[in-house]
């Protein structure tokens, strides 16, 4: 029964999968059949059909969210208490402070690049010739792994020296060489790589904001647009004076969701550049601080910082979609 | 975003709100009735006459989206030609260049270095059961908390929905230090168990949201005819909430697929887990001059995604806008 652990060839993979679904499907009947026999106390019931999450959610969530908390407090070795320690070095140290100020650089960027673009996408494809199809190929990026979509960016950003006989084969330092511009080793060089890499996660949450953005311009009632245009408004005036305040709950919604995905994200800096030449972030030195260097303590501290950054975007977003509740 | 249904307005009413909105010409009431008589399909098309006649909104518009889709077609286009061709030159010179070849994926596929034919049933056999527990278990508690009175009921959902918030990497150190002492560590088994919890409060949440749409009398007639939950929530619920069920099984699907985080951290280590995205990030940081390998690799592993998003696009849409967002 080794394979169950060790599966190496894709007929055992499949059989270990099956046979996982079953098990799965064999537990959740038996738990079923339980709370469902006649005469047993309706509590029993509830818990057949809690208590498997509620297990999941306590075991691989809300324990180990303690767990992390307390050995932010402690050594590396994760027995020794040592005070805030891991916090003073994560705001003191330079290299810690490079991170941050990325991270603060990317959470206040991304989400109003990406709404940006995606307000103007969705207000100049309304109701156009081909919206369909115009919306799917901005949408798209969505669908593909960040870890793939980092390495069709990292490709556009392909350098090669500006020598005779050697050709560019990244688009952009393509388009630098047509006009006459050096090439660029867009990547390498701080600061301005991590706008490089900042354009990969905008080119991704674009297409988000412009479909949250189309419904809710879709649903601003026809009349105030007619009686808006009657009225002889239109063009950007009709942007500014009808669209734009019949959307801003969905606006908000919009960039604080994508501010949170930002926070936690750390495929594409894993990908692009492994989080070197200064472009690191909070979510991929946690992982390099836990997995790679050793250093358990240093990653709780930023796991729980990452926690503590959400929780104000969480309660600006609750306390808008209370106002916009109240306006109804 | 509700779409409220429109009550229908007189055309004075239309006037006087027009008026409040901004100065400007106030619209004759004779202009207004014969508005009225277009048809809403008419009514959009005249809106479209009016948006094409603005050249540079057109223009800005078709300017992002060539944007927003040469990168991935550079890439793409590049994945099929030879490995010399794509090192050496740009793939807009193809006409100088020519040749087209299959190899770059025969190569990524069955390699012995890279071998993705692996790796893609890694990620199909991680997927499946990754997307199939988590929703029957989320489907099962969004049905308590929807229909079943239990005391505390709304105190466990309101910290079932503060949970969205966590981010996962608050877990993952304790969890790999439990699956370690196990001896699991590296196997799909705790792939799939850390999917699955992962995946728990947003498909909590979403399915809730749902469930409450259906008609209470449905579930109280049920109840009436002497059928018990569980099946009521066989013969009556989930027929209902396939679409629902759909929504959230894209994204979770499109979630695990896509994953490098829990991949990495879980099965990053043994090859015979390790799935596509684990491998290509890898690649690109060992072996970032083997474009052959990273575009072909790279389209092996968004096809599958692609193809689902593009058939189910109207689900996945509208679980996004039911509030279907992870991070």
């Amino acid at each position: 029964m080794d394979f169950l652990l060790t599966a190496t060839t894709p007929g055992q993979k499949f059989l270990v999968m099956f046979i996982a679904i079953l098990l799965f499907v064999a537990v959740m009947g038996i738990v079923l059949w339980i709370s469902d026999r006649p005469r047993i106390p309706s509590w029993v019931t509830v818990l057949g059909f809690l208590a498997p999450a509620a297990l999941l959610l306590l075991f691989g969530l809300i324990y180990p969210a303690f767990l992390t908390i307390r050995d932010s407090f402690r050594d590396r070795s994760r027995s020794d208490f040592i005070g805030f320690d891991n916090y003073a070095t994560i705001f003191s140290d330079a290299g810690f402070r490079t991170v941050l100020v990325n991270t603060a650089l990317w959470v206040v960027l991304v989400p109003l690049l990406s709404a940006g673009f995606g307000l103007m996408y969705a207000v100049l494809v309304d109701r156009a010739f081909g919206e369909k199809f115009a919306k799917t190929l901005i949408f798209l990026p969505m669908a593909i792994s960040m870890v793939g979509a980092s390495i069709i960016w990292k490709f556009v950003y392909e350098f090669r020296p500006n020598q005779a006989g050697i050709e560019q084969i990244g688009l952009l330092n393509q388009i630098l060489v047509w006009i006459g511009l050096e090439p660029q080793q867009f990547l390498l060089n701080p600061p301005t790589n991590n706008f490089f890499l900042i354009a990969v996660m905008v080119w991704i949450q674009s297409g988000f904001a412009m479909t949250v953005l189309s419904a809710a311009i879709k649903s601003i009632p026809d009349d105030i647009i007619e009686a808006a245009k009657m009225d002889g408004v239109s063009g950007f005036r009709m942007f500014r004076y009808v669209t734009l305040p019949s959307v801003r709950p969905a606006v908000v919604v919009v960039i604080t969701t994508i501010a949170m995905a930002t926070l936690k994200v750390f495929d594409i800096v894993r990908t692009m550049t492994g989080g070197q030449f200064s472009t690191s972030i909070v979510a991929n030195e946690f992982y390099d601080q836990s997995f790679v260097f050793g250093q358990p303590g240093i990653g709780a501290a930023l796991a729980v910082l990452l926690f503590v950054l959400v929780i104000p975007i969480i309660l600006y977003n609750i306390r808008q979609m209370k106002l916009s509740e109240e306006q109804r | 975003m509700s779409n409220a249904p429109v009550t229908p307005d007189t055309p004075d009413d239309l006037v006087d709100k027009g008026r409040n909105l901004d100065e400007g010409p106030a619209g004759t009431q004779v202009k207004s009735t014969k508005q009225r008589k277009l048809t809403r399909a008419e009514q959009r098309a005249v809106d479209a006459k009016t948006r094409l006649a603005s050249p540079w909104a057109s223009a800005f518009a078709i300017v992002m989206a060539i944007l927003w889709s040469i990168p991935t077609f550079g890439l793409f286009f590049s994945s099929f030609r030879p490995e010399r061709e794509i090192k050496t030159t740009g793939w807009w010179t193809y006409f100088q260049n020519p040749g087209l070849t299959l190899d770059n994926y025969d190569e990524v596929l069955f390699g012995s270095s890279t071998n993705f034919a692996n790796l893609f049933v890694n990620t199909v056999v991680i997927t499946l059961p990754a997307v199939i527990i988590p929703i029957t278990l989320a489907l099962l508690a969004a049905y308590a908390f929807a229909w079943i009175d239990f005391k505390g009921r709304s105190w466990l959902f309101v910290g079932v929905f503060a949970m969205q918030v966590i981010p996962i990497q608050i877990a993952l150190i304790p969890l790999l230090t439990q699956y370690v002492s196990w001896g699991l560590a590296g196997s799909f088994w705790v792939v799939w168990l850390s999917h699955s919890i992962f995946a728990l409060p947003l498909a909590i949440f979403l399915l809730h949201n749902f469930m409450m749409d259906i008609p209470r009398s449905l579930i109280e007639a049920a109840r009436v005819d002497g059928a018990g939950h569980v099946k009521i929530f066989f013969q009556v619920l989930l027929p209902l909430l396939v679409p629902a069920i759909a929504s959230f099984a894209i994204f979770q699907f499109l979630w695990v697929w896509n994953d490098l985080l829990v991949a990495l951290t879980f099965a990053g280590g043994s090859p015979n887990v390790a799935p596509l995205t684990v491998r290509i990030a890898e690649l690109s940081g060992s072996r970032g001059a083997d474009w052959h390998l990273l575009s072909a690799g790279a389209f092996i592993s968004m096809i599958v995604p692609v193809v689902v998003f593009l058939g189910l696009q109207r689900f996945f849409v509208r679980g996004l806008l039911a509030g279907g967002v992870k991070g």
